[in-house]
């Protein structure tokens, strides 16, 4: 992992290898803005489990069922904040 | 091929000059007295024609034009347009009522509020879709819908289909493997990609109107069941303006309000098929009662059982109803979007398409012989074949699945 004890910056690209390998969005994502709507882009509120489990994985963290909800996948920028509000 | 415009049997210009002179300056009493209007309808209407409709596989002109008749096509339009404005608590006692008296009709009027329900909740700020709300009421519009796709494997958040817009307009083409009631419908729901260079998933709702469309049949409907839906397959090839593009992208439509709907009413149909198999039951077992007056027919313990079985089902059918219309009085449609209600809602489905097969098996049961036989008053051959019907119209496997994967981020119970 990226990031270190008491600098919980959470690294952006592995946010996106794990939207690239679970979004099942078709589509290369690698220049797009953080801010993107990824609903707006195709990606399914079932998609989003296997999005899940992967940074659970990727990160050793785990979601609470409050941050399931459909902002927190919203954008690769939200997602970064989930995750570094759960490693803060 | 273009569709008719009326039914056989139904003057629909008629009806419509009646029902406007006729119609109350508030819906509220029609509200109180409505479940007895749908009992009477459902005796003098849809009973007396559900053995033809079934035998024949036709669409039940009758019973839809008597729906029209008593404005039911646009009970769950809100009263502003001149609507019943019924609540989904009330809608689904509605679809319970048809039930009892012919599945299909009652299986058509449900996929009808369906749609409406997409238009009501997903449309209202355009102010094409309140025009057709006012429309719907005053002509008594048919809506269906063409959802799955030829090659999507029943995947409804996945399409092939695209919408090509040019300017104002949009035109496409869809292979649709079912159209319920698509050769007498008014309008039609579609949903399809946003453009031709749109992922499967990036989708759109479209309301294409009679006149708007051609739909040239690719596969007929001689079911088991069900079959006075006439759910036969068609290509569809609509075109119209861009305002008839629902203001909400299709997922959340789908998400809050198509799959919570249809598996209320759905669930309430089958409730009412399977309360009547029960009725045929009680009703074969009471003529054995009169035979041997003061002694209880041993077969009605199995009568005391199946009731156990309805009154399960019927409270399943209510709790998603009530939990879904707090969602909405509370204007919480991230409510219906979680996990957690859809999982709830798929459970609904799950367990009343078995339970409706488990009640009129023991109906059956009860009835013997005179429930197995077609020409008997006590046959419970329709029951029977309809509801096997309730497993396999969206396969049960595939929302089994679906919980399945939700349940391994989805960590609450209710």
């Amino acid at each position: 992992m990226s990031q270190s004890i008491g600098s919980p910056a959470v690294d952006v690209g592995v946010i996106r290898e794990v939207i690239a390998q679970h979004a099942r969005l078709g589509r290369d994502l690698v220049d797009a803005d953080d801010v993107l709507d990824l609903y707006s882009v195709g990606l399914t509120s079932l998609a989003t489990v296997g999005v899940m489990l992967a940074l659970e994985d990727r990160f050793d963290l785990e979601f609470p069922e409050s941050m399931l909800g459909r902002d927190t996948f919203r954008s690769i920028a939200n997602i970064q904040e989930a995750i570094q509000s759960l490693l803060a | 091929m273009s569709f008719p415009s009326s039914f056989p049997g139904c003057d629909r210009k008629n009806m419509m000059m009646t029902t406007t002179v006729e119609r109350p300056t508030s819906t509220t009493p029609r509200r109180d007295s409505l479940l007895k209007q749908v009992h009477e309808i459902g005796k003098t209407v849809l009973a007396i024609h559900a053995d033809d409709v079934d035998r024949a596989a036709r669409f039940p002109a009758e019973s839809i034009c008597a729906l029209r008749d008593a404005e039911l096509l646009s009970a769950y339009v809100p009263q502003e347009y001149g609507g019943l404005g019924l609540s989904v608590v009330e809608l689904s006692r509605v679809c319970d009522v048809l039930g009892q008296y012919c599945g299909s009709t009652a299986m058509i009027y449900a996929m009808h509020c369906i749609q409406v329900a997409c238009v009501t909740h997903h449309a209202q700020q355009s102010s094409f879709f309140r025009g057709y709300l006012k429309r719907l009421v005053d002509e008594q519009r048919l809506m269906a819908s063409a959802t799955t796709e030829v090659g999507t494997g029943g995947d409804l958040r996945s399409s092939i289909c695209a919408a090509e817009i040019a300017g104002s307009r949009f035109k496409l083409t869809k292979q649709a493997p079912v159209i319920s009631y698509g050769q007498e419908a008014d309008d039609i729901l579609v949903s399809c990609r946003r453009a031709p260079d749109a992922q499967a998933s990036e989708q759109l709702h479209i309301l294409v109107s009679r006149g708007e469309y051609t739909a040239v049949p690719i596969s007929n409907w001689d079911t088991l069941g069900f079959r006075g839906t006439c759910s036969s397959g068609f290509t569809l090839t609509a075109e119209g303006d861009v305002q008839q593009i629902l203001p909400t992208p299709f997922d959340q439509i789908l998400s809050q309000t198509m799959h919570p709907v249809s598996h209320i009413v759905w669930a309430s149909l089958w409730s009412g098929i399977a309360a009547d198999a029960v009725n045929r039951a009680r009703a074969f077992l009471r003529v054995e009662a009169r035979k041997t007056p003061g002694e209880t027919p041993l077969a009605a313990i199995r009568l005391a059982e199946v009731d156990q079985v309805l009154q399960e089902l019927r409270h399943n059918v209510r709790g998603l109803a009530h939990e879904y219309q707090e969602l909405l009085d509370a204007d919480n449609p991230e409510g219906a979007h979680g996990f957690g209600f859809a999982i709830r809602t798929n459970n609904l489905k799950l367990s009343a398409s078995q339970r409706i097969v488990d009640i009129v098996g023991r109906a059956l049961l009860i009835c013997g012989i005179a429930g197995y036989r077609n020409d008997s008053k006590f046959s419970l051959s329709r029951h029977l074949r309809d509801s096997y019907g309730a497993a396999v119209m969206v396969n049960n496997d595939r929302i089994t699945k679906l919980n399945a994967t939700m349940l391994m981020a989805h960590k609450e119970g209710f």
